[in-house]
């Protein structure tokens, strides 16, 4: 007993279980203490103990710590619980960790117990809780383990995403959530009753042991990659994102945006993982998955009216990148060529730590935009830099870091995507690979029209609203978090190496390819050179501003109004909105989110009122899916006798099945 | 010679292009002419000079390159036509349309079992490429007269398959091909009079009104 | 080591004559005897000696607009061959560096216009991200099709590989190339057919119209990196069409100014005898020119 409380101290793997208990556990105290406040810091300093062990944990395992497996006594039947760390799992859980932190501590300020009485027991123990949940998937070697784990994660999100109860558009999205993530879950339990088909056990088995050959593999590639990936976001499984990304409240969809979507993705990569090939027709598909993401996904974030909506389409493009460079992982794979292979997972695994740190911190500037007007609707400010200038800086640096644009850490993952198509392009063994660059070269195009419209129309400017007026920088609890996640971003920038260094043993690891050949094929890409010339690059601002403001400060400066080309009063209300900025990248690119404009005819002396209506932005769900939903609902309609509230009946339905089943058994 | 020819052949693709993304109708009839200017040279860059070879040469440049356009050109003035091509659909996705045409036509032409000196030669996937622009014309475009180029088009098509067959093309095939085609071309014009006079414009979707109910 | 200094000198000093040459062409076509070609260079000194005028509304993002935009173009000419001569910085994967450099100096750029608050400053930068984005997979298309080719993932290996035999052996693709480019040059720097520089009329300008506010120091900050854009693509499109090599320093210093200009009177020749596009027309030729260059990358990966 003794020694297996001093493995949880010891060994790494023990670290992160001691991590995950804490996180799980931090939001239960509150439940009793009746002081309002108390509960929730507690739960702050307890995960960040939590994230601390955690922290040791991983960083042992990278440092090259040898791995445990566990195995906890559990009364199920469904095989031994297994719980152990690879750097797989490590690679997801350093975001996790760094997130879960952030989110905790800013939870603590944005949704302070003494403002929000009613709301705090539940915001406080569901966070815990689905950071406990998402760290258990990651470890969980056992597919009923990492089922149950799931589905607690997926409720307890579900739990943060409907805080506000007296929101009918909250409850709305939460429904649809709701569903979205159990229809994913219920091809999940079809891949793993076929893997227990399989393998006759619902224990992961080895890597590579499974033949990809044949049909069922194929149905369970398939159930995986839609299982997975609706959680992940995958465009046409993506239709709860949008909704949920933008009612939750803000540090929660920092979490769900920055981290719950990767659980997703690192379902399907350990999926992969159990069979001996990837096929190459998957390789394919999911690269055209990756692709149509990006670009639909960027797409509709640029004619987006609503702040956070914006920010979890854009969610849908980075998931989108991240895909791609799996995909053409795959497909290095499926025709062993090492470059791709390497590449596209590095480049992949290097998106999705970058991400999981730029998006959780526009997310949670977004919260602070929140506080300060009380809208998400873009169109209605401006001017915020003014009264919230550091938030102003920080957004500014997850905006540029999401376009890819240097000195920041975005540049460096798209980077080996890049030359990934390069490669291919230039020694064509797959020269269609070598669209991808140009694809790559218009979402980031699409990117920085959105994000100069979401950063220019918040901050620049003035306010277009009076109510938008006011406002004032927050408290460091809500500032920290986001200065800590915009200095790893610029810290990814500038020293890139080192941001490669973390994903490289996962890289390793997950190809199955010898380190060294790893080193030979990455030593060329230039990640020590980026790191200069990003330094560089900001010397060079430094210097040219020096100059600049010697030669301003040696002549007179006036200040006037802006110039508005002859016209006497300007008002606030003149400027350019977003829908105004967005209508012509729209007219190309994304025609759906084009507002529809109807002008009234000129009666003789007076002109009738005109209209202007904002499109619809959510086509899929609304014209699609839930039309067949409405199919489906009546086609099953007449099941619903059956549900009429009799207790009796119920009993005769439970008697005949049984009654069913040993008749069945009999025959 | 023959990498001269692959050039030129470049040229009638990008000339396929052109033909997607003009709006105008004047526009579009020249660059036709041009295509059958510049198919009309290819065949004497390939083959020994010969008087057979001096008559397709003579025949094609006359026939696509003066000919057929300045009967287009008549018929465009008779007609009072407007002068803008009015697709179905609009020219940016039909010029990306005509691009992933010619990209698969690509893919087609390495798929095709064909002798190894062809293979890696422009002829097949230029042709394959400009048959599709034809059909494509033939299908995105409303007018008559862009009826008309769009068959050009697709002849243009046949015409580079024809090449290939290096000394077995027979001028009397070739010579009945563009018989066709002049018969098609009057044909047409017939048919433009009729619709013209008929409707007052030569919007072929408005045949659609002489169906039975 | 002459060679470099001649390098960098013709870096920082040359962009501005670009302008001028392009003025006077025009202004010969129009029949008027136009301002001299070093005109440019007095207008940025001037303007380098003003004070400044600073809008109310504006923040520090207006201030830092043309400082950060100056530095990415410059740091992105750096990357770039001149004639013969290496590139100053060249290494694997330049070119990306490269093309996101231009990138942060758009975002820069159209931020400052935004900070202004004015409707018209609004419509341009709306536009300039726009139509960039259109250019974007024009370029990507031609550097791989440049990278296959010379086989090789450097920006000075490209741009120095186009020889003659190159020329004489695959023409058509050169030719592609060479047109993709210079519209994309074209779009990229604002010139006519897609904006008009020397227009006033701000409904119908991209470029001009974001830096309405801009004034003294900073305004002729933003002239400058403008004129150094032109260069440094120009400088692309040279290198891409003038196959020739001597071997001699000087003779190949020579011909790449002479090209340079020779260039810039290309330009004016363009925006002489052509109008300014139809706003809705613009995507349309962006677009074929991307169609062309995607044209001519299947013909050499094929």
């Amino acid at each position: 007993m003794d020694s297996a409380w001093c493995d949880l101290v010891i060994d790494p793997v023990g670290n992160l279980l001691v991590a995950v208990v804490l996180m799980a556990i931090s939001g239960m105290p509150g439940l009793l203490i009746r002081r309002p406040g108390v509960g929730q810091r507690l739960a702050v300093v307890v995960t960040l103990i939590a994230t601390l062990s955690g922290a040791a944990g991983v960083f042992r395992i990278l440092a090259g710590a040898a791995v445990s497996r566990y195995l906890v006594a559990w009364p199920l039947p469904f095989d031994g619980c297994e719980l152990a760390a690879d750097h797989l799992s490590v690679l997801f859980l350093m975001p996790l960790l760094l997130a879960t932190a952030c989110c905790a501590l800013y939870g603590r300020a944005y949704l302070p117990a003494e403002q929000h009485p009613a709301t705090e027991k539940r915001v406080t123990l569901f966070l815990g809780l689905l950071s406990a949940s998402m760290a258990l998937v990651l470890l969980a070697r056992n597919g009923v383990l990492l089922l149950l784990a799931w589905e607690l994660m997926a409720l307890s999100s579900w739990m943060l995403l409907t805080t506000d109860l007296r929101d009918a558009q909250v409850q709305r999205a939460g429904t649809v959530y709701l569903l979205a993530t159990h229809t994913g879950t219920m091809v999940l339990y079809l891949f793993f009753s076929l893997l227990h088909t399989q393998t006759g056990s619902f224990v992961f088995p080895a890597d590579h042991s499974i033949s990809s050959q044949g049909g069922i593999a194929a149905v369970m590639l398939l159930a995986a990659l839609i299982g997975f990936g609706a959680k992940a976001g995958i465009m046409p499984l993506h239709v709860w994102l949008p909704g949920a990304h933008a009612n939750a409240p803000s540090h929660v969809s920092a979490l769900m945006s920055g981290i719950m979507l990767k659980v997703g993705l690192y379902g399907i990569l350990r999926v992969v993982s159990f069979f001996q090939t990837v096929p190459l027709w998957f390789g394919w598909l999911v690269l055209l998955l990756g692709g149509v993401s990006a670009v639909v996904g960027i797409a509709l974030a640029a004619s987006q009216r609503d702040l956070k909506r914006l920010l979890a389409c854009s969610s849908i493009e980075n998931v989108g990148i991240i895909v791609l460079g799996l995909g053409m992982a795959f497909v290095g794979m499926a025709n062993t060529n090492h470059l791709l292979i390497v590449f596209g997972l590095t480049g992949a695994f290097l998106h999705l730590i970058n991400h999981a740190l730029f998006k959780p911190l526009l997310f949670l500037g977004s919260g602070v935009i929140i506080h300060a007007t009380g809208t998400r609707q873009i169109d209605q400010m401006g001017g915020l830099s003014r009264r919230l200038p550091g938030t102003g800086l920080l957004f500014l640096a997850g905006s540029l870091a999401i376009c890819g644009l240097p000195p920041f850490n975005g540049f460096v993952g798209e980077l080996f995507l890049y030359l990934a198509a390069f490669h291919e392009g230039m020694h064509a063994p797959l020269p269609f690979m070598a669209f991808t660059a140009p694809l790559l070269a218009v979402v980031g195009g699409i990117a920085i029209i959105t994000f100069v419209k979401l950063y220019g129309l918040l901050f620049l400017g003035t306010p277009r609203r009076p109510q938008s007026r006011h406002g004032h920088e927050e408290p460091a609890a809500m500032l920290v978090p986001m200065v800590v996640l915009a200095a790893f971003c610029l810290v990814g920038g500038i020293a890139a190496p080192l941001l490669a260094r973390l994903v490289i043993p996962a890289v390793t690891a997950y190809s199955g390819l010898g380190q060294s050949l790893i080193m030979e094929l990455v030593a060329p890409v230039p990640l020590l050179t980026v790191s200069i010339m990003n330094a560089v690059l900001l010397g060079g601002i430094l210097l040219i501003w020096l100059l600049w403001r010697q030669m301003v400060l040696r002549r007179p400066v006036a200040s006037t109004d802006t110039w508005g080309c002859g016209f006497l009063a300007p008002t606030a209300r003149m400027q350019y909105t977003g829908s105004a900025f967005a209508e012509l990248s729209g007219n190309i690119f994304d025609k759906s989110g084009t507002p529809s404009v109807r002008l009234a005819a000129l009666q003789p002396l007076f002109a009738a009122p005109s209209r202007f209506c904002p499109a619809a932005t959510e086509r899929m769900l609304d014209r699609l899916l839930i039309p067949a939903m409405t199919g489906v609902d009546w086609c099953f309609s007449w099941l619903r006798r059956m549900q009429n509230g009799h207790l009796y009946l119920y009993m005769l339905y439970i008697f005949i099945t049984l009654f069913a089943l040993m008749v069945w058994s009999y025959l | 010679m023959v990498s001269l020819a692959d050039q030129l052949l470049v040229l009638v693709m990008l000339i396929n292009f052109i033909m997607l993304g003009t709006s105008r109708l004047a526009f579009a009839i020249r660059a036709v002419a041009v295509q059958g200017v510049v198919l009309g040279i290819i065949p004497g860059l390939l083959h020994q000079f010969s008087g057979h070879l001096l008559m397709i040469t003579a025949s094609m440049i006359l026939a696509k390159g003066i000919v057929i356009p300045w009967m287009i050109n008549d018929a465009v003035r008779k007609a009072q036509i407007r002068r803008e091509v009015e697709p179905f659909i609009d020219y940016v996705p039909t010029l990306l349309l005509g691009a992933v045409f010619t990209a698969l036509a690509f893919v087609f032409a390495q798929r095709l079992p064909l002798a190894p000196e062809h293979r890696e030669l422009l002829f097949v996937p230029a042709s394959i490429a400009t048959l599709m622009t034809g059909f494509l014309i033939l299908t995105t475009r409303r007018k008559a007269i862009s009826q008309v180029i769009g068959y050009l088009v697709l002849e243009n098509g046949i015409f580079i398959f024809g090449l290939l067959l290096t000394d077995a093309m027979p001028f009397m095939v070739e010579a009945g091909a563009l018989l066709d085609l002049l018969v098609g071309i009057f044909v047409m014009g017939i048919v433009i009079n009729h619709i013209n006079r008929e409707f007052s414009s030569v919007d072929t979707s408005r045949l659609q009104a002489l169906r039975e109910e | 080591m002459v060679s470099s200094v001649i390098h960098i000198v013709l870096l920082l000093v040359m962009p501005p004559l670009l302008l001028g040459v392009i003025n006077k062409t025009k202004a010969s076509f129009a029949g008027r005897q136009g301002a001299p070609i070093t005109q440019p260079y007095y207008d940025l000194a001037r303007l380098l000696r003003k004070g400044s005028v600073f809008s109310s509304t504006t923040t520090w993002v207006f201030r830092a607009g043309p400082v950060v935009t100056l530095a990415a173009t410059l740091l992105a000419a750096l990357l770039v061959p001149l004639g013969n001569h290496p590139a100053l910085i060249s290494f694997t994967g330049d070119m990306l560096l490269f093309a996101y450099l231009f990138g942060l100096a758009r975002f820069f750029t159209t931020s400052a216009a935004l900070d202004t608050g004015s409707p018209f400053e609004g419509m341009g930068a709306a536009r300039e991200v726009t139509y960039a984005c259109l250019v974007e997979p024009t370029l990507f298309f031609v550097l791989i099709t440049l990278a296959r080719m010379s086989k090789s993932l450097s920006l000075t290996p490209m741009f120095t590989y186009p020889s003659l035999p190159v020329w004489l052996s695959s023409g058509a693709v050169m030719l592609l190339l060479a047109n993709a480019l210079f519209i994309a040059l074209l779009a990229e720097n604002c010139r006519i057919p897609f904006d008009d520089p020397n227009t006033h009329l701000e409904l119908t300008m991209i470029h001009e119209v974001m830096v309405l506010d801009h004034s003294g120091p900073a305004f002729g900050m933003i002239l400058y990196g403008a004129a150094l854009k032109l260069f440094v693509l120009g400088a692309l499109f040279t290198n891409l069409i003038l196959p020739f090599k001597t071997g001699n320093m000087l003779l190949d210093w020579g011909i790449f100014i002479a090209a340079m200009v020779y260039l810039a009177v290309l330009i004016g020749l363009v925006e002489s005898v052509m109008a300014r596009l139809r706003l809705v027309r613009i995507p349309q030729l962006l677009v074929a020119a991307t169609i062309l260059s995607a044209f001519a990358m299947l013909l050499v990966v094929r």
